[in-house]
């Protein structure tokens, strides 16, 4: 990652770390209290022994009161200590927690085209493992960066003020092991990084062979993949160690130079006792106060190398969070957009192209007219795109070119929840959120009562197996449906549409997963249902095709026929074929 | 805990010489503070330059000494803490294999998951910290104990006291925070669901405009885990302030008892400098343990999860080989290839039975088409013959045997299964087809493909049989990846093949097709077929309707028609009564 980047994102941090600016001027005047508190005991240490030279040479009521003043001052520094860890929490804490809420909001307004085209797994991992690892370096950064830079000023300045040869020392000696570290630090990053493509390459596989365990067992082949396991499983091993070994002589490295700067510290202010002689201005009171600022100051170089790795992967993740948080979202609602009420089911496309991606021209000069009540049926061999006028109707994806007209409003000009609220959706594939089957069923009309509830599942037919779960509609299903079957799921999902009644349907494939026999049932209801609603539905049985008003059949993404069961026939085209490879038998 | 350990065993060496190489360097380290008080009472006392020299010398070669040892130790320490995450990776992998349907059905795919990455990475670096640290620190403060009573024993009384202060301070923190953390993981796994509900079900979520009562829940989630970070934080926060006001107290203390000792003549000033070193030593490990406490405490978290794993016991016991061949003596001829008596199934944690009193018995040879409506109990029959479940009541025997008396790789070599779901992996054609014959021939493969009506697909390919796989078949259409997994089953040459409702994305005619090239097949084989369409099954030797996990009737199609009402319903649900032409797609 470049400065520049790494600048940017600092800029980021710390406009969310502004909100909490008091706590920040806390935990800064905390640090500081807490540093030149920490800094001064050893002066008091080297007072008091100053005053205990030999035999009979103790000057006790001075002692006495050193020691005192050693109590107070420990007793004050470990609470501004203990406060400046808390505000620390407090705002690393809550900038995580700003963060993830911008992460989930922007999740909610991202256009369906990023959601689908990136892996469910990387985006949680943004904002869950980035977010984490982000937090565990910010807190690290503030309680470590702080007082260690804190602590080499305040050390420099007191050495400075006992000695300056000695000062000078110790300043020439302690680059060498920010060199150091620095060194390793440059020599480990390739390793690191060929550990973490490592692990990459290994949890696809576990993600692969756990995902479809049952497949697995049933070709017996579980000595194979653990055999392919296991070669990535080595080469993981020998990549980890070298990386972990190496980066973790980082610690020694740099002890044995602060070893040194102690020893010169020893040398040199032994010499400079000597030289002021007994009774002159280096006392060996002195000698011991310096030793332990050398200890203390080349104490935070060796934490601020660890702290830098951690911050500069702190950084990296949340560049990759940020990199979310500032996707574009969905084109905002135009301004003036209206609520679509008073739906009267009229739908018209006019002159609309779309595609995907640019170079992939699908649907051109598309022109339909639906009137109130029409059934639409969309038919073609599997992977044709029939979810893309879906997705272009429901507003989930724009067109490029032309207008969709839902009550002679354009869909861009109305809000996009009343557009949305006045299609009934049941898709193909499941989905049922965690939570009670009463909470699933009641979505879209939070507020309806009991009795409703229970019609809906009637004419759903999910009514009697729901009442045969342990806590009927209050059952707690887990993710994702947890233990219903599919075809439950799919009963599920039809019920939630029937208790909220909208104006039109879209209906994909709604009953690929139900029994024919409960199908045939539900058919019925799902006629009573489409009577005077504007229907779209992905059809694959021939009665709902033959008594669809409009059939549009699909190929490869684009509409290449429209028209009814019996003008498509005569047409002689795609449909006819279809129909007669596939039912005529 | 003690299931992990034992991974540590094969590191048994590197295991003791890490926490030993350590050790040595902490000796060498506790030796420096004697030296300086060397240089102080004799070195300054004389003025004697050379000896102070040959002092600050024998200190270099000190930190030589530590460094050398430190880096031995942080060798060994990585190489146990990496070799031991490999084992335990490989062992939780092969377990996790070796669990049956039922355990998979209770875990869930995404935490194995998570428990095969993070959670191992966590155990592999808190093995490195313990190694590394939990050895050092105490040998430390002990150390730096039993120096301190060289010196002085009085003085040393107060080592005795503060220690074991300081220990209650830093275990009792631990074991306060440790189920925090586990809470704090928790809210994280609740936070993480809620993102990852809102990716899968993106669609029905704006569907039914239900962005803003997300948007709620998940910051109750994101909140309720912050108060969470920030109680753990408050707690833990106090670690430092703790430790550093006894370890000063105890400096004031030793000063004061330093100052009555010098004054008697007991002891040097340089003593009382070196007992205020050997203080500060302990506070400079203590502070480092104290921010390793959370990498431990999380470790200690993860192993448990881990262990979770480890105690789920594999629920099925296989025959051996051994009684298997005498009882395959006993049975030379049988005459039964599949017989269920009175079988039932209870899924685990399930309230009814699933499948209850089924009687079954299918000659070699014979097709069986299983019928029923949703949920009942369909895949229940076929899951038993491979014995992904076990029957909860009577019996399943397959040649003449009990399933359970079978060694796993016999019967699963026996049976030929095709799933519901098209489950494909990443890799080539052939790669896939292998699964069932490691060693099959491109003749093999391309006459199973053949009769997979897979054939001219497959041909019509780029690099044919060694076309690329993307993971989970991605880059196939529906019907396509489910013609390869009926040629995958079919390559190993079952005895008894398995369609679990696997020709549900062919259309009609692909699916005739497949049945006759079944039919005609150069050896014997049992196939049982799952299907919702009465077309698919209705030419079968025998068919088994099930309604609701209860048998509605055996028997063969025309028999059912006249007897069983169940299936008539079914049969004109799809048929029209007047000509029974196929109604359905």
């Amino acid at each position: 990652m470049s400065k520049a980047n790494n600048r940017g994102t600092i800029g980021k941090v710390l406009h969310y770390i502004r909100h909490y600016w008091f706590f920040v001027v806390l935990s800064i005047l905390c640090a500081a209290v807490t540093v030149a508190l920490t800094l001064y005991v050893p002066i008091l240490t080297g007072d008091a022994i100053d005053h205990i030279i030999d035999k009979g040479l103790v000057d006790f009521d001075e002692v006495l009161v050193i020691v005192r003043n050693i109590v107070i001052v420990v007793l004050l520094t470990a609470a501004s200590q203990w406060l400046m860890n808390v505000s620390n929490n407090r705002i690393a804490y809550h900038v995580i927690r700003d963060i993830r809420r911008e992460a989930f909001h922007k999740i909610e307004i991202l256009p369906l085209k990023y959601i689908d085209g990136h892996s469910y797994g990387e985006i949680v991992s943004r904002v869950i493992a980035d977010v984490d690892q982000f937090s565990d370096g910010l807190l690290m950064g503030f309680t470590q960066l702080f007082t260690g830079v804190i602590t080499i000023l305040g050390t420099l300045l007191f050495m400075l003020s006992i000695s300056v040869k000695i000062t000078l020392v110790v300043v020439l000696v302690t680059p060498l092991s920010l060199f150091v570290a620095a060194f390793i630090a440059k020599k480990t990053y390739s390793m690191f990084k060929l550990q973490s493509e490592t692990r990459g390459e290994q949890t696809a596989l576990i993600d692969e062979m756990i995902g479809n365990q049952k497949v697995v067992q049933a070709f017996g082949q579980e000595d194979e993949v653990l055999e392919r396991f296991d070669e990535i499983n080595g080469r993981l091993e020998k990549c980890s160690l070298k990386a972990i070994f190496f980066s973790s002589t980082t610690n020694p490295s740099t002890r044995f130079v602060n070893s040194l700067v102690y020893t010169g510290v020893g040398f040199t202010g032994a010499l400079a006792v000597i030289a002021s002689g007994a009774g002159g201005t280096f006392t060996v009171g002195k000698l011991s106060c310096f030793l332990s600022y050398a200890n203390q100051y080349t104490k935070p170089f060796n934490e601020i190398s660890g702290v830098v790795t951690e911050l500069q992967n702190a950084l990296a993740c949340a560049a990759r969070i940020f990199e979310l948080i500032e996707e574009e979202p969905q084109i905002a609602e135009a301004e003036n957009a209206t609520v679509l009420d008073n739906v009267d089911g009229t739908v018209t496309l006019s002159d609309v192209s779309f595609s995907y991606t640019p170079e992939q021209k699908l649907i051109r000069d598309f022109n339909l007219s639906v009137k109130k009540g029409q059934r639409v049926a969309i038919v073609g061999p599997t992977g044709c795109g029939k979810t893309t006028v879906i997705n272009l109707l429901m507003r989930f994806y724009d067109v490029n070119e032309g207008s969709i007209r839902v009550s002679g409003e354009d869909i861009r000009e109305v809000t996009r929840d009343s557009l949305r609220t006045s299609f009934g959706m049941v898709l193909q594939e499941t989905w049922l959120k965690a939570g009670t089957i009463r909470e699933n069923l009641t979505m879209g009309k939070p507020d309806a009562t009991d009795e409703e509830v229970i019609a809906a599942a009637k004419a759903a037919h999910a009514h009697s197996f729901i009442k045969r779960l342990p806590q009927g509609y209050d059952t707690e299903i887990g993710e994702d449906g947890g233990s219903l079957s599919q075809g439950q799921k799919q009963l599920l999902c039809i019920a939630r549409v029937m208790l909220c009644l909208p104006p039109m349907l879209i209906l994909d494939e709604a009953t690929s997963s139900i029994d024919t026999r409960t199908e045939l049932k539900i058919q019925n209801a799902f006629a009573k249902m489409m009577e005077g609603r504007t229907s779209f539905i992905v059809a694959h049985r021939l009665s709902t095709i033959q008594n669809a008003d409009i059939i549009l059949v699909m190929k490869d993404g684009n509409i290449i026929e429209q028209g009814n069961h019996e003008t498509l026939l005569a047409q002689g085209g795609f449909y006819a074929n279809l129909y007669n490879s596939q039912f005529a038998m | 805990m003690k299931k992990l350990l034992s991974f540590l065993k094969d590191y048994k060496k590197e295991s003791i010489l890490a926490p030993l190489f350590k050790m040595l360097e902490a000796f060498f380290e506790l030796f420096v503070p004697l030296v300086m008080k060397q240089i102080i009472d004799v070195g300054i006392a004389t003025g004697d330059r050379a000896y102070i020299v040959g002092r600050c010398l024998l200190m270099v070669a000190l930190g030589v000494i530590g460094l050398v040892c430190s880096l031995t130790a942080q060798f060994f320490a990585a190489k146990a803490a990496v070799g031991c995450s490999t084992k335990l990776r490989h062992a939780l992998f092969e377990h996790i294999q070796g669990l049956t349907y039922s355990e998979i059905d209770t875990l869930g795919t995404s935490t194995m998951i998570t428990r095969m990455t993070s959670d191992i990475n966590q155990v592999q670096s808190g093995i490195n910290m313990v190694l590394r640290l939990f050895m050092r620190s105490p040998f430390i403060v002990f150390g730096a104990m039993i120096m301190a009573f060289t010196i002085d024993v009085k003085a040393a009384l107060i080592f005795v006291v503060a220690i074991p202060l300081l220990s209650v301070v830093v275990f009792g923190i631990m074991m306060w925070t440790m189920p925090l953390y586990k809470k704090v993981q928790k809210g994280l796994d609740k936070v993480l669901g809620k993102t990852r509900e809102n990716l899968t079900g993106v669609r029905v979520i704006r569907a039914f405009a239900q962005e803003p009562k997300e948007i709620l829940e998940f910051e109750e989630s994101n909140e309720q885990l912050t108060r969470m970070q920030m109680k753990v934080g408050r707690i833990a926060a106090l670690t430092n302030p703790f430790t550093y006001v006894i370890v000063n107290l105890a400096t004031a203390g030793i000063i004061w008892v330093g100052a009555l000792h010098v004054d008697n003549g007991l002891i040097t000033q340089g003593a009382v400098i070196a007992l205020v070193n050997y203080m500060s030593q302990i506070l400079v490990e203590l502070v480092k343990l104290a921010n390793l406490i959370v990498t431990i405490t999380k470790a200690l978290a993860c192993a448990s999860r881990i262990e979770k794993v480890f105690d789920i016991e594999p629920g099925m016991v296989y025959g051996d080989a051994a009684s298997y061949e005498n009882k395959k003596k006993e049975q030379k001829n049988p005459e039964y290839a599949v017989e269920f008596r009175g079988v039932g199934l209870t899924y685990r944690g399930a309230g009814a039975e699933s499948l209850s009193e089924l009687n079954l018995k299918v000659k070699p040879g014979e097709t069986v088409g299983i019928i029923g409506g949703t949920g009942s109990g369909k895949s229940s029959v076929i899951n038993l013959i491979p014995r992904y479940y076990d029957a909860t009541e009577g019996e399943v025997l397959v040649d003449g045997i009990n399933v359970r008396d079978y060694p796993m790789e016999t019967l699963r070599d026996k049976v030929g299964m095709v799933m519901q779901k098209a489950v494909l992996f990443q890799g080539t054609i052939r790669s896939n087809l292998c699964w069932g014959k490691k060693d099959a021939t491109d003749d093999e493969l391309y006459e199973a493909l053949e009769i997979a009506q897979a054939r001219d697909f497959v041909e019509a390919k780029e690099g044919k049989l060694d076309a690329r796989i993307a993971q989970g078949g991605k880059n196939l259409s529906g019907g396509q990846k489910q013609r390869l997994t009926i040629a995958r089953a079919l390559v190993k040459k079952p005895e008894i093949l398995v369609l679990d409702d696997s020709a549900s994305a062919l259309d009609y005619a692909t699916d005739a097709k497949l049945r006759k090239a079944l039919r005609e097949m150069n050896y014997k084989l049992t196939v049982f077929i799952v299907s919702q369409r009465a077309a698919s099954i209705m030419h079968a030797d025998q068919i088994v309707v099930l309604d609701d996990g209860k048998v509605a009737g055996i028997g063969r199609h025309e028999e059912l028609l006249a007897g069983c009402s169940v299936y008539r319903e079914i049969y004109y649900s799809q048929f029209k009564k007047e000509d029974g032409k196929e109604a359905q797609a």
